[in-house]
């Protein structure tokens, strides 16, 4: 870890947190309308969506004709293609408490700023249920060592 | 259909795109939210320095925007107290079993064409729409 990757670690981190205060990705009630298909539909998210992937897309274009990233030694990026259980399972699980609450991991942190109780709480709640899966899976699965990725 | 009530939600989009770019192109890493902030207790070969400092740009990100437009988004929160700490149980517990959010599998993995990811968002998507229509037709918030 050298000082570049953190510089651009933080970088990245606020133009994240921008790119969601300016999107209304922030707002649960937006959210819960973008997904609120059978309803009074806000079809606005989609294009938060579809801006993300296409400017990602830069990223991912570029990273494939480069031979390492600029600050690292080589690319750290998930190789799995496999469609397991836990995938599904996890992602599911997860579609239900967004649909409940209208946030998920990234608004949830970004909301700090705003200082709304009731985002603080799901925040708590969210950190909560991270820590019960990884703690979980430290002791039933990995036993011996720390869980990696 | 006019496009400018969606500019600002277009240019947010872009805008998050492009720090998943940042950290694919300069940290070849995935910007994933729910996989950097369990960076920051998970034991990693890199260590979290980085993880602290995007979690804290994530943080500072809406004062930036207050800095550009002069005031902070508005939101209102809509579930009930008990909804919301099982939402976020569940939103922090099945990101990390699925390995990824709405960041590591909606923008960067569907930006890879990772086909998890294309099934995961397929996933989520299906049961946040259904869980939304269950409880507007439950008359629950």
């Amino acid at each position: 870890m050298n000082g570049a990757q953190i510089v651009v670690a933080g970088l990245s981190g606020l133009i994240f947190g921008f790119g969601l205060a300016l999107s209304g990705m922030l707002d649960p009630a937006r959210v819960r309308g973008f997904l609120d298909v059978f309803g009074a539909w806000d079809p606005s998210l989609a294009f938060v969506l579809g801006g993300a992937v296409a400017a990602a897309s830069i990223g991912v274009w570029l990273s494939r004709r480069l031979p390492r990233p600029a600050f690292d030694q080589s690319f750290h990026l998930p190789k799995s293609r496999t469609i397991d259980g836990k995938l599904v399972a996890g992602a599911a699980i997860f579609g239900v408490g967004w649909g409940m609450a209208g946030l998920c991991p990234g608004p949830a942190v970004a909301s700090i700023t705003l200082g709304v109780p009731a985002t603080l709480l799901f925040l708590a709640a969210m950190l909560a249920g991270m820590a019960i899966h990884d703690r979980a899976t430290i002791r039933f699965f990995h036993r011996d060592q720390p869980i990696r990725g | 259909m006019t496009l400018a009530p969606y500019l600002p939600s277009l240019f947010g989009g872009i805008a998050i795109g492009l720090a998943a770019s940042l950290m694919m192109v300069l940290n070849g890493r995935v910007a994933g939210v729910s996989g950097i902030l369990s960076g920051l207790w998970r034991r990693t070969e890199a260590g979290p320095a980085a993880n602290v400092a995007f979690v804290i740009g994530l943080v500072l990100g809406p004062s930036l925007y207050a800095l550009v437009y002069g005031r902070l988004p508005e939101i209102s929160v809509v579930a009930s107290t008990p909804m919301l700490v099982i939402a976020g149980l569940l939103v922090g517990y099945g990101t990390r079993l699925g390995s990824g959010c709405t960041s590591g599998h909606g923008v960067v993995g569907l930006a890879r064409l990772s086909p998890r990811s294309i099934v995961a968002v397929a996933v989520f998507l299906a049961t946040a729409i259904g869980t939304v229509a269950i409880m507007r037709f439950a008359g629950a918030s």
